[in-house]
Parts: structure tokens; sequence; C-alpha cells
């Protein structure tokens, strides 16, 4: 008896159910909590690829931060009575077949593919510090630099944009 | 869940959710959900191809996938500020009613 | 006769607690289970594991809820003599009952549901609030081998936790459909969201200088020297980073001085207000449960753990000693609750983004130098020269904001 496998597809239709819900579901709210399990249970898949790391980091902003973000936004841009999204027969049914035919494209594409899949796996003891080293001693210094920049643009930016403008020349 | 096949199907499922949401739905805080979704899909790719493909000494695809995190995370900031910003000069956030600069 | 003293005060029940190579609880049960419960060792393994880790999670579930049982007796006894009043004292001898009987009235009372609430959110938020706050206990080690897990990223896997809390919060709020109820949810995430920034820093400078994320490396760290090793005097950065952490701890919990989401003048109870009977205690239970957790974590990151005051003397395992540290840093919380008045919204955020968070990002730098020049290497000497630091900058402090507030006697409210 194996119970991991199990687990694994437990988190898998979690995933794909609760992402069906979020682009389906015609009240907004819903469709954000509901994104909320989503998040979560791929941050259990990152588990699985021994990623502990990055489930943490997936959850403690995706969770944590972006989506109380979404949620913010939702409750100030809708009213109590507004949170009914609408959604257009066209629209719904030629966004359902570009869908489909990326969904079948990708498909194939996956299964044509050789991947070179390795021969051991291994088990990882702990990626923190591996991903540590990596940052800072090798290649991904400079990438980690600009993203940090790009993160205070972003925090100036969104505050500069979302606060009520003050002139005082008119 | 010892093979690369399930998760690529569960990211390539992600993915295209991802751009239904984006090409059907008409409210920008619902495509910014939609593009969450399609985020999210790419890093899952990132992390499982770091798991199967890669050699097991080697996690650029984690560290990707932080990036892509971070990415999101000011993505989503500036996202919503520029929403309340439309907002509060239309009164609505459908991308449709947003217009005055069509021709 | 010293050795058999000390074998005896750490470990008074070795067939129990010493057992080899045991590293967490559900290990513990399984061996347990293995050499003392014969007709379950004839199980194959699989169903063996599966049987100890449902044990070790109806331990949790059956323990940590009579957490609260106490906590919320001892508050009530404590606010009670901080204000000359003797507290509850007509179920049970002086009163210890009280918590049982509350909590037989709320579950026989009637479970409302707000007509025009979202119902299923409002069903499923207390229950999102409440496994938060007991997935933090997971990883919370209590002595040198009751412990659920001993995560690879431990102290990173409770803040991620410990973050998702806020959309439970928000839930409530929003499905009760009740203005206090949303302004109290509203407010309340984005204090938690806020204050989670010095908590994470204050938590970083602790894991620069143990260089490890696992709560067993950060207890482990602190041994040798007694009270000496504690991180809180190792270093002053980290005397510092205890307090911020302690602060940002409250309001991360929503208590008083910080408790303006359930603030009962302004908000009737915040984003509880719809909600009665079992849902109600379930938010009860978690908020103390929330409240033992984060003094929790401030022992095991600061003081030492389920490590001793004096080197080699673990009592139990240690267990006691942590749990005394954690009851009284409760204990702290609870003062501060009866003795301080509530912030204005505008002093929260204040106090959290031009305070707290620039102290703890000198902190992080001034660790780093600390590092650089005295390796952590945990020697006395450089202990005493932190420990002598601290006590200038205790007693420069003194000189500095006494004499300031005795050169302004005016209450500093009339200038706000």
């Amino acid at each position: 008896m194996e119970l991991k496998p199990l687990v694994f597809y437990v988190f898998a239709l979690l995933t794909i159910g609760s992402a069906v819900i979020v682009v389906t579901v015609r009240n907004i709210v819903h469709a954000a909590f509901s994104l909320m399990v989503t998040l979560f249970s791929i941050a259990g898949l990152y588990v699985f690829l021994q990623a502990d790391f990055l489930a943490a980091t997936q959850v403690i902003v995706y969770v944590g931060g972006i989506l109380v973000l979404i949620l913010f936004g939702v409750m100030m841009t809708s009213g109590r009575l507004d949170m009914k999204l609408k959604m257009e027969r066209g629209q719904l049914f030629w966004g359902g077949l570009v869908t489909i035919l990326i969904f079948a494209l990708l498909l194939g594409v996956i299964r044509r593919t050789p991947w070179n899949v390795q021969e051991e796996l291994g088990t990882v003891e702990g990626t923190t510090a591996q991903i540590g080293k990596a940052i800072l001693q090798s290649e991904f210094l400079l990438p980690f630099e600009v993203a940090s920049v790009i993160l205070l643009i972003a925090l100036i930016g969104a505050v500069l944009i979302s606060r009520k403008e003050v002139r005082e020349d008119e | 869940m010892n093979d690369l096949t399930p998760y690529l199907v569960i990211s390539t499922t992600l993915f295209c959710l991802g751009i239904f949401a984006v090409l059907t739905r008409r409210n920008a805080i619902s495509i910014l959900m939609g593009i969450e979704l399609i985020l999210n899909a790419c890093n899952l790719n990132f992390a499982a191809f770091s798991r199967f493909v890669t050699p097991p000494d080697d996690i650029s695809g984690q560290i990707i996938s932080i990036f892509g995190i971070v990415l999101a995370a000011a993505e989503a900031a500036v996202f919503l500020a520029i929403i309340l910003a439309i907002y509060r000069e239309f009164s609505t956030i459908s991308p449709d009613e947003t217009d005055t600069l069509k021709g | 006769m010293l050795p058999v003293f000390q074998q005896f005060v750490q470990n008074p029940f070795p067939e129990f607690f010493a057992q080899a190579g045991s590293e967490n609880l559900s290990q513990l049960v399984l061996e347990f289970l293995r050499s003392h419960v014969p007709f379950l060792a004839t199980l194959p393994d699989p169903v063996l594991q599966l049987i100890a880790m449902l044990a070790v999670c109806v331990i949790f579930v059956a323990v940590v809820p009579l957490l609260p049982l106490f906590l919320v007796l001892a508050e009530r006894k404590v606010s009670a003599h901080i204000q000359d009043r003797v507290g509850p004292m007509r179920v049970g001898p002086h009163g210890v009952l009280q918590t049982l009987a509350d909590g037989v009235k709320l579950i026989f009372k009637e479970d409302h549901i707000p007509r025009q609430g979202d119902k299923i959110l409002f069903i499923v938020a207390p229950y999102i609030i409440f496994a938060c706050s007991f997935a933090v206990f997971a990883a919370i080690p209590f002595g040198k081998s009751i412990l659920v897990s001993n995560l690879n990223i431990g102290i990173f896997y409770i803040m991620a936790i410990s973050s998702v809390v806020v959309i439970g919060v928000i839930m409530a709020g929003w499905a009760s459909n009740s203005k206090w109820s949303l302004l109290g949810a509203l407010r309340s995430a984005a204090q938690i969201v806020s204050y989670e920034i010095p908590i994470g820093l204050s938590i970083l400078a602790v894991v620069m200088l143990v260089e490890s994320l696992k709560m067993q490396d950060i207890v482990m760290n602190q041994g040798g020297l007694g009270i000496l090793s504690w991180i809180v005097f190792r270093t002053p950065f980290t005397f510092i980073a205890f307090f911020v952490f302690f602060i940002s701890a409250i309001a991360e919990v929503n208590r008083t001085p910080f408790d303006l989401p359930e603030a009962e003048s302004e908000l009737v109870a915040g984003f509880h207000t719809e909600y009665s009977g079992m849902r109600f205690a379930l938010f009860f239970i978690a908020e103390y449960a929330n409240m033992f957790a984060v003094s929790a974590i401030a022992a095991t990151l600061f003081l030492g753990g389920w490590k001793g005051i004096i080197p080699g003397y673990e009592f139990l395992g240690g267990t006691p000693g942590f749990v005394i540290k954690t009851m009284l840093l409760v204990f702290v919380m609870m003062w501060i609750r009866w003795t301080l008045p509530r912030l204005r919204v505008d002093q929260l955020m204040n106090l959290c983004w031009k305070y707290l968070i620039p102290i703890s990002f000198f902190n992080i730098l001034g660790i780093g130098i600390w590092v650089l020049i005295f390796q952590n290497d945990r020697n006395p000497a450089h202990i005493g020269i932190s420990l002598l630091i601290i006590i200038l900058g205790i007693i420069g402090a003194y000189l500095v904001l006494g004499k300031r507030s005795s050169q302004s006697p005016a209450p500093r409210a009339s200038s706000a």
C-alpha cells in the first residue's frame, strides 16, 4: 500500500478542480477564494518535487501576499451587489475554441517530445542551502539584484499610481 | 508522481484555464487571476524540469521559479494599483468599457 | 552520585522518553507501539506508520484545545487581579471550571448563519483559521524528541502557514455581510500583512546567526552555556530583535494594544461579530492557540527552546522548562493587554513602518557585521562583550528616555 501517489493525485485533482472553479464561477469573491485552494495545492505539488523552500515561498507570497491584494482589489472596486461576473456567448465560444486548440497542441507536444529524464532521481536533503549558494555565489547574483530593484520600482510605482492625486497648483 | 508527464499535464491544464479566463472574463481582476494561473503553470513546469531533467545537484529551475514568484508579486501590486486608478476614473473595471483611447 | 542524579533529572522514564534514534513524535509513538502493544507489531509497516501519524494528530487535536481552556481562565484571573477583583469564583473551587462551563454553554447555543451572508464561506472561514493555527504546532519542538516533524524549512514553514490566517479573516468578514465584520476584517488583514515584515526580519536575524531553518538546529545552537548561550543574549542585535519580534507577534495575534480589528467600542467584535455558538468558539480557541504558538516560537528562537538555564540539566527532555518559558511570555502578553490602552490606526501603522521595520533592517546589518567579526563560535568572551553592550545600551536608553519624559510631563496624547 503506497500512500504517496494517492496524496499526489488528491493534490493534482484539487489544483485542477479549483482552477476550473476560478475560471467558471460567476461570483468573483468565490473565484478568489477558490484561487487560494489552487495556489495551496500547487505548493503541495512543489513538496512532491522536493522543492520545500519553493513550496513555502509559494504559500507566503501567493496566499499571504498576492491573494490578499486581489481580495482588497475586489472589495474596493465592486459594491456588495456587483460581484456577479458577466460572460458573453460569442466570447465564451471563441475563447473556448482557442483554449481547446492550445490545449490539444500542448498535449501533442508533451507526448511527442523525447524528454531527457534523469535515470537516477535521488533524494535531496533540503534545498535551502543550495538555493542560497546558487543565488549568492553563482550566475544568479545579477538577476537577484535586478529582481530586488524591480520590486522596489513596483513598490514605488504602485504607491504613486494608486494614491489619490493631491495637486497644490489647481 | 515519479514521472515528468503528470506534472506537465497539470501545468498545461492550468495554463489553458488561465488563457480561457483572460479571453472570456470581463472584469480586470478576474483577468489578473487568469494571469496568475498562467504564471503558476510556468513555475510548476520549471520546478518539474529541475527535478526530472537536470541533474539532482542543479536547482536552477527552482531558482527561476522563485524569480517568477517575485516578479508575479511585483506585477500584481502594479496591476492592482492601475485597476484602482482606473476605477476612480471610470467607476468600472471592465476592459470593454474603459476605451476612451479608441479612435 | 551526580551523574545518576543528572540522569534522573533529565529522564526519569527512560523507557518512554529516550527511544534510540527517534527524533520526532511519530517515530516515538511508532517505537512505543512496536515495543509495548504486541498485537500492533504484527501489522505491516506502512499501516503502523499511518496509525502512528494518526495518533500524533489525535494527540495534538486533543491537547491543543485544552490550552485555551486553561489560558482563558488564566486571562480572566490575571485581568481580575490586575484590576483588584477576584474573577470567576462560582464554578468549581476558585472558579477553575468556569471555562468548561462556558464551553458547554457555547456548544448548546443556537448556530446562527446570517441570511444575507455567503453561507459556504461563512461555514468554511472558522475552519481555515483553526486549521492554520493548529498546523503551526507541527513544527514547534516541545522537547528533545517531542516534535511532530523536524522540517528542513521549519521556521519558514511556520511563517508561511501563519500568513494564511489572513485569508480566513477576510473570508469570515466578507461572508458575514455586516459592515462591522468587513471593516474589522480589512483592518485585521492590513495589520497582519504589515506586521509580518518585522516578524520575518527578526526571524532572519536569528537564522543568520544559526545558519539553519530547522527548529531543532536553532534550539541545539543555544545549548552548552545555559542561559548565556540563549540567542537573546548572544548579540546586542538579537536582543533588539527579540523585542521587535514580541511586539510584532502581539500585533499579529490581534491583542491589545493592537486589537483594532476587534475594537469593541468601534466595531462590536470585528470579523467574528456575526458568529455564534461553536463557530465562535472555534475563533476563540484559535486566538488562544495562536497566542500560545507565537510565545512558543519566541521561546524557541530567542530563549533557548527546551534547553535549560543550567547547561546539561533538561528535566524530562526539557519539555516542562519550555512550557514554563512559553507561559511566562503568555503572561507578559496578558499583562500588557490589561495595562496599555488601544492604539489608533495611524499610530499602529506608524509604529510598524516607521520604527519596527527600520530597526529590523538595522538589526540585519548589525548581525551581518557581528557574524563577520566574531564568527559566531559561541565563545564566552564574545557573549561577555555582547552582554556588556546590552547593559550599557539599557542604561543609556534609560538615561536618554528618562530625561525626555521628565522634561515633558504633559501627556503626549495632547500633542498628537
